[in-house]
């Protein structure tokens, strides 16, 4: 079963109460990848790749999982579901991540 | 296959109950002691304590945590029980609707007891009453065989595939708990045979993660309160078959209710758990005297078996509901009115009172007995009764 | 196992895996989604989280929305440790008896849920010795209901049912001492920890999850709509909690204190404080006799750990 295929009946309205799993529990993981909280976003961040040391403080401490970690430990932003809190820019020892107006 | 030969033994219903359970392959039990109830869970400590049930016992710091406990175990996987009364049921209530809810699985034995104040600790149904509509399955035993073979009807019915909904069974504080009464008891290999070690349908298991108890907001929440309905009213669809699979290895054969000469009867009192044996011996009586007097004792009150008891009652010229529990600034007791509106849907205008008798273990003796169902017999006589609802005994 | 091991010496060694999945509903710059992240990144194996009522409950299973990766139990409010008690039980003896996969068992619950009306079944569970970790992320006050006053709360802090009022300037009793409370049950391993030092944190939980029994790890975690600050702000207030003494972080191990930040110069606590608005009615020279109350209660209670640990007296 995948996120989508709980998701969608209920965003659409098109289900019956025979269509829920039982007792409202939801059967698979992390079906909230489906919830794209990048909406809420007022100010977005940018990453300097030039002055980033990939030290992963702003993968460690983003509260939404947002700031993703590569291969080479260097990060990228997913604007999916980051907020906008702007905690990676003040967590950032070197300056490399600034938080600009969407 | 054969049963295996059932010796009687004499035993008291809080004992029968907790053997049952001890027979029936539970996993974990959690409770926390209160009058009437406590022999149950003694002696299911002394079973695990010394080595004859494979069981984790846990007493709880109080009957909340003792339901929140049973509550984790069956997510988990486990067949799970619990006991309680009274202000321990109270205290539980917030879970209780979790439990049924969130479609958990086990079995509590219910040792009816009147709610506080004034304290009492004596004989009522005052207690299970306020968890009627939680979407439990409540069954009544009139004896304490029946509270023996109902725990095990118990189990089978709440993990039901098509039920999936925890399911209590009351038993009369000490008239029940404390009577030494006979007891056929089925075999340890009958038992396992019916109840097998559970298999759920579901479950928390880290390979394949599931979210219990979530947050359901107004575009859901009616579905699933729904979906409590209907599993609600399969568990009395299934009953019948876990009964008569149950009768198979024990020669019992249990159905929604008992009745003692109710199919031919001018007048028929109705009533919950051991009322129903007084009862039974007064109309025994009466019959014996040409009265056209009989008595039902509802062995399942949720869910509510209305087409049957309607078959039962059409013929009947008037019928007393008695009631062990009130619902005060109400219309009656809470059997008394589920029974008026079945009659009230169901087209039928029997004349029908309500005696509200035994609160707080109040005596109520054979003497009574007849004159309960004398008055019945009045009603029917005369087509009709001069009051709605009468307190039986009471000082007033 | 040694009281010093270190699983994680460097951000690096963390787990790439998001056991706490994007796409949650907490706040922006959330402390506890922070504290929520980095605890399940802990994990060493079969995994199952017990969470009661509260922000972390209602933003992370809205039907049909899930953000857990590993199985979520709530049930109500106050019973996350009883919940959490029947797991453990119902593993251990399924595993016994049908060789079910033994998990470990974590209850994440919120200083509402743990400090007042979870203490009672907190306690209960302490006392029966079941294996599991009991983690509070302690944000202060209720704040899924709308930043009301708890046990947690401390001296002085304006809340909505603690409101900084003319004759009352916001909460004037202390914060309950959650961990001395869960160390006279004899446990085994308690700790503080803080987001701002999330290598503590995530050491804390693996340490605790090595050891056989109850154990309480108390996490603070800064809540930008109760404590009103900038969500930017939510690591650097956690980290001025610690390096204000304002928030010890140690560990008591079968009795023994021990701090794992010395603060040996703190920074004046009006830093941490200036930054929140529920702080601002205390900079006013009216209400100097509640900053004084404040600064005695955290003082105290430096102290106090300080003593502990230097006598090395088993609590």
């Amino acid at each position: 079963m995948s996120a989508k295929k709980i998701v969608e009946p209920i965003v659409k309205g098109q289900f019956t109460y025979r269509d829920l799993p039982i007792g409202a529990m939801i059967p698979i993981p992390a079906t909230s990848l489906e919830y794209k909280t990048g909406v809420w976003r007022t100010r977005q961040p940018k990453i300097d790749y030039g002055r980033c040391i990939k030290c992963l403080l702003c993968w460690v401490f983003c509260p939404d999982a947002a700031i993703k970690r590569l291969d080479d430990d260097s990060v990228k932003v997913d604007y999916e579901y980051c907020k906008g809190c702007g905690v990676c820019e003040t967590v950032c020892p070197v300056k490399a991540i600034s938080m600009e107006e969407v | 296959m054969a049963r295996q030969a059932q010796e009687r033994i004499a035993i008291m219903g809080d004992e029968a109950v907790a053997l049952a359970v001890k027979q029936s392959n539970v996993d974990v039990i959690a409770a926390y002691p209160i009058t009437p109830q406590t022999i149950i869970v003694e002696r299911l400590s002394e079973y695990v304590a010394n080595g004859e049930l494979d069981a984790a016992f846990i007493q709880a710091e109080s009957e909340h945590s003792a339901l929140s406990i049973c509550v984790g175990a069956s997510l988990a996987g486990a067949r799970v029980f619990t006991s309680t009364a009274s202000q321990g049921l109270a205290l539980m209530h917030e879970i209780v609707y979790a439990t049924s809810s969130m479609r958990v699985p086990m079995v509590m034995a219910i040792a009816n007891r009147s709610l506080n104040a004034p304290l009492n600790i004596h004989c009522e149904h005052g207690d299970v009453m306020p968890e009627r509509d939680s979407g439990w399955v409540h069954l009544f035993a009139t004896n304490v065989q029946e509270a023996y073979d109902l725990t095990f009807i118990a189990f089978k019915l709440s993990e039901h595939s098509d039920v999936q909904l925890p399911v209590s069974v009351n038993l009369d504080a000490f008239i029940l708990t404390h009577s030494v009464e006979p007891l056929t008891p089925i075999s340890d290999d009958d038992a396992s045979r019916f109840l097998p070690p559970r298999q759920p349908l579901y479950s928390i298991d880290f390979d394949n993660p599931a979210t219990f108890g979530t947050m359901a907001l107004p575009d859901t929440y009616m579905e699933f309160k729904y979906q409590l309905k209907e599993a609600a009213e399969r568990a009395g669809q299934v009953y019948p078959k876990v009964a008569e699979e149950y009768a198979r290895i024990s020669g019992r054969r249990y159905w929604y209710f008992n009745s003692y000469m109710a199919d031919d009867a001018d007048a028929i009192v109705l009533v919950l758990g051991s009322t129903y044996g007084t009862l039974k011996a007064a109309a025994r009586r009466l019959r014996e005297s040409g009265l056209k007097v009989g008595v039902i004792g509802l062995t399942m009150f949720r869910p509510f078996p209305e087409n049957q008891l309607v078959e039962l009652l059409k013929n009947a010229k008037s019928l007393i509901v008695m009631d062990r529990a009130y619902s005060y600034g109400g219309l009656g007791g809470p059997l008394y009115m589920e029974t008026l509106a079945m009659l009230y849907r169901n087209g039928l205008r029997v004349p029908a009172m309500n005696v509200v008798y035994g609160l707080g273990g109040r005596d109520f003796r054979l003497d009574e007995a007849e004159s309960v169902l004398k008055m019945a017999l009045d009603g029917a006589r005369r087509g009709r009764f001069d009051e709605h609802v009468i307190w039986w005994g009471v000082r007033a | 196992m040694s009281s010093q091991a270190i699983f994680y010496k460097t951000p690096k060694d963390l787990p790439r895996e998001e056991w706490f999945a994007s796409g949650h509903r907490l706040c922006a710059g959330c402390g506890a989604g922070i504290a929520a992240r980095l605890v399940f990144k802990a994990i060493r194996g079969p995994t199952v989280v017990v969470n009661p009522t509260g922000c972390v409950e209602v933003s992370t299973s809205c039907y049909p929305y899930t953000a857990w990766k590993i199985p979520y139990v709530h049930v109500a409010f106050e019973n996350a440790a009883a919940v959490a008690s029947g797991i453990v039980e119902a593993m251990k003896i399924l595993n016994k008896k049908r060789g079910k996969k033994l998990h470990d068992v974590i209850v994440f619950a919120g200083d509402g849920g743990t400090f007042d009306i979870g203490f009672q079944a907190l306690s209960g569970a302490l006392e029966r010795g079941h294996n599991m970790l009991y983690i509070c992320y302690d944000n202060e006050a209720y704040m899924n209901t709308g930043i009301q006053r708890s046990g947690a709360t401390p001296i002085g802090a304006a809340t909505t049912t603690s409101p900084a009022g003319k004759v009352i300037p916001g909460k004037q009793e202390r914060k309950k001492d959650l961990i001395a409370i869960a160390v006279a049950h004899r446990i085994p391993y308690a700790a503080t920890a803080s987001i701002s030092h999330p290598l503590d944190l995530v050491n804390k939980v693996r340490k605790a999850l090595e050891i056989e029994g109850p154990k309480v790890l108390h996490v603070l975690a800064p809540c930008v709509p109760g404590w009103r600050y900038p969500p930017a702000e939510t690591v650097r207030i956690a980290r001025l909690a610690v390096e204000t003494r304002y928030f010890p972080v140690y560990e008591v191990e079968y009795g023994r204190v021990r701090i794992n930040i010395k603060v040996k110069e703190p920074k004046p606590l009006e830093e941490f404080l200036k930054m929140q608005g529920r702080f601002s009615h205390l900079l006013r020279p009216e209400n100097a006799h509640v900053l004084e109350a404040l600064k005695k209660a955290v003082e105290e209670n430096w102290e106090r750990l300080v003593k502990l640990e230097e006598s090395g007296v088993t609590l």
